[in-house]
């Protein structure tokens, strides 16, 4: 796949350390308008740390990140959200105490002309979009706590889709997921990449990397090991770059 | 589901295999928990009420007089309550309200006593007025200068509340040397109650009614917004129960409190003020509602508006339930929380008010001990500990029921070490039942 033209986003030698250790350490990945680059390493790589660096919940000792081409601050989540940076977290991020529409429109909700939450609107649309994702969603009015992990998970999912993400940032998305969900997740995944997003993905999976994603970027130790472009490779380069932290000779 | 009230319910239909019982609440939508909640007051009424009858041979509990004042003693702590809730839900605690009511009360009684009169003249029509708001942004700022150093200096709420707590009763102290500041200004103590501090039995006939169209207002504009959105509706006739039950609860309480009379004492002093000749079998005059207890329910209104209908409600619950998942979601929680405390400042200023109008002076104890009467009501009135879970109605009710027990308990000659510890001991078992009702309904 070539990629020609401004990247949807850069981030450009990032770094950040907590306590003298650098979690990310001059890290540059970019992204482009309807691909999926996978984030791979070993647990404590730094992937995580990487984007939430871009989700704002983090901010960056040094490095810049570029949104099609400009320079932007990203130094808390409503920035990232003003950019159109849509995330969904390792854990989901969900108030457990809130129903799925509560937590949809967490930070983000429908008031009416008098400035009051119009729940009854965000129960309807949660109820759309619900049902577009996982038409099985039938529990709309408990606590999420009382939801199963797919169904938190899509409670998640529909947050990051719902509000017309560019830029789509999901963190083991089908971790907690079993296979008829995981595939789902699959399907979704191409459908938004058809749309034009951005989706930058951390996954442990291999097969699901060389099946979803189309560059890979892998980390170790902090440090960015190299990007491949994910037809041009086989699994077992892959492995070797997350396992032996050494870029494949790509020209080969 | 004791968070948010639900806008609908959409298990499907399975009623026939629930009891009738079940039936019931499902089709009305009442809270267990509230059913729960107004048992235990039952039970707290009547049993003193019948206690006083068969030991003393008449009860006192069930008498409107008794019922009026002990609906005024609770009005203090349940506006505090109100803002405890939120308090509570954050994971946070405010050891320092009873001390602030004692400041904020001080503060307001050397204003209204010492001060303003020398500008504006004694008894001048807007004394009462600077001085509540001078309260209520005192409360305020001491309550904002709080949540910073919780949420902007890391120090948890627990010690810098409980070093509020020793700050401000001292504070209060040195602002008057330790007197007391007495009478108050005319029309603040009207805020008090007593029988000029209440609106009689016209005003609380009007009241009543438009309480009755609100209730009957709100169950019709709540049945056509279910109904825009194809939700399920309630069945007619548990609207209709709801609307009944609410308007004879109300209609209910303004024959209580227009059934207590003035006192002839007061009788005899109004009249010879306003030159009326009293008939010789006496003169009904009601009380009608205080208007301490109509301050509580504009509270208790708008603080429920304010946590079902508003975003910062939302953003309440969310931080009580997960603290990072509303940072993630683009909340600012340190604002959230410095807002919080300020909020709950400016009602213990707001039950100061009441306090010391009641009390018809600003004493040095004022408000001691009420921090933990209005963190028990909050508890037992369904605020989870764990955070992210209460409502302001459980919470007011909560503090009726521990003042019921407070004042029943002296009714009936409880001596205050008896007090202390039956209280004590409400207020570890209400929590325990909690748990029980939590891990049952989960």
């Amino acid at each position: 796949m070539t990629n020609t033209g401004t990247p949807l986003v850069e981030m450009r030698d990032v770094s950040i350390s907590f306590g003298g250790i650098k979690a990310v350490d001059h890290v540059t990945v970019d992204l482009h308008a309807g691909e999926v680059v996978g984030l791979l390493g070993h647990n404590g790589a730094g992937k995580s740390t990487l984007i939430k660096c871009l989700s704002g919940a983090y901010q960056a000792d040094a490095g810049e990140v570029y949104i099609n081409g400009e320079k932007v601050e990203i130094n808390n989540p409503r920035d990232a959200r003003a950019q159109n940076i849509e995330t969904i977290y390792q854990t989901l991020a969900l108030a457990d105490n809130l129903d799925a529409a509560s937590n949809l429109f967490l930070g983000r909700e429908i008031v009416n002309s008098m400035g009051f939450v119009d729940e009854a609107k965000m129960e309807a649309e949660t109820r759309k979009i619900m049902h577009r994702l996982n038409p099985n969603f039938q529990k709309f009015n408990v606590p999420v706590s009382a939801l199963s992990g797919g169904q938190r998970q899509s409670v998640a999912i529909a947050r990051a889709v719902y509000f017309n993400a560019k830029i789509l940032i999901m963190d083991e998305p089908t971790a907690a997921l079993g296979p008829q969900e995981t595939q789902m997740v699959a399907e979704l995944i191409e459908e938004l990449k058809k749309q034009g997003l951005g989706i930058f993905l951390i996954e442990h999976d291999i097969h699901n990397v060389m099946k979803l994603c189309d560059r890979a970027s892998v980390m170790k130790n902090g440090k960015l090991v190299g990007t491949v472009n994910v037809d041009e490779v086989t699994d077992e380069d892959i492995l070797g770059m997350i396992i032996l932290g050494k870029p494949v000779a790509q020209a080969a | 589901m004791a968070d948010t009230p639900p806008t609908t319910t959409d298990i499907p239909s399975n009623d026939t295999d629930l009891s009738p019982v079940g039936r019931f609440l499902r089709a009305t939508e009442i809270d267990t928990r509230l059913l729960g909640m107004i048992g235990a007051l039952m039970l707290i009424w009547f049993g003193f009420h019948f206690y006083g009858v068969i030991v003393n041979g008449q009860g006192f509990f069930l008498t409107p007089r008794n019922l009026w004042n002990l609906s005024v003693q609770t009005s203090s702590i349940g506006i505090m309550a109100t803002g405890m809730v939120l308090v509570i839900i954050t994971r946070n605690i405010d050891l320092s309200v009873g001390a602030l009511v004692g400041v904020t009360a001080m503060v307001m009684g050397i204003l209204q006593v010492e001060i303003l009169p020398q500008y504006l003249g004694l008894g001048h029509g807007s004394i009462w007025i600077v001085t509540v708001i001078v309260g209520m942004t005192l409360g305020a700022t001491i309550g904002a200068f709080h949540g910073w150093l919780i949420a902007y200096r890391g120090i948890p709420a627990f010690i810098v509340t409980l070093g509020g707590l020793l700050i401000w009763r001292g504070c209060a102290f040195l602002a008057a040397g330790g007197k007391t500041i007495s009478p108050v200004d005319e029309t603040f103590a009207l805020l008090g109650g007593g029988p000029y501090g209440a609106i009689g039995s016209t005003g609380s006939w009007i009241v009543g009614l438009l309480a009755c169209a609100g209730v009957l207002w709100m169950l019709y504009s709540g049945r056509q917004n279910r109904r825009r959105h194809d939700f399920r509706l309630r069945p007619m006739w548990a609207e209709t129960f709801l609307g009944a039950l609410g308007c004879g609860v109300i209609l209910g309480s303004v024959l209580l409190v227009n059934a207590y009379p003035w006192p002839k004492g007061i009788i005899r002093q109004w009249a010879a003020r306003n030159d009326i000749e009293v008939p010789a079998e006496g003169l009904f005059i009601s009380h009608g509602f205080a208007i301490p207890v109509l301050i509580l329910i504009v509270v208790g209104i708008l603080m429920t508006i304010l946590m079902t209908r508003t975003r910062f409600g939302r953003y309440v619950f969310a931080i009580g339930g997960n603290p990072e998942a509303a940072a993630l979601a683009g909340i600012n929680t340190r604002w959230m929380v410095l807002k919080i405390f300020a909020l709950m400042g400016m009602l213990a200023g707001l039950a100061g008010v009441v306090a010391s109008a009641r009390l018809n002076s600003a004493t040095n104890a004022l408000g001691l001990l009420d921090e933990l009467y209005v963190i028990a009501a909050a508890v037992i009135g369904g605020t989870s500990l764990a955070g992210g879970v209460g409502t302001i109605y459980g919470a007011i009710l909560g503090a009726l029921v521990m003042q019921s027990l407070q004042s029943g308990m002296v009714l009936i000659g409880f001596d205050t070490a008896i007090q202390q510890i039956v209280v004590g001991m409400v207020l570890v078992f209400a929590v325990y039942l909690d748990n029980l009702y939590r891990s049952k309904s989960k």
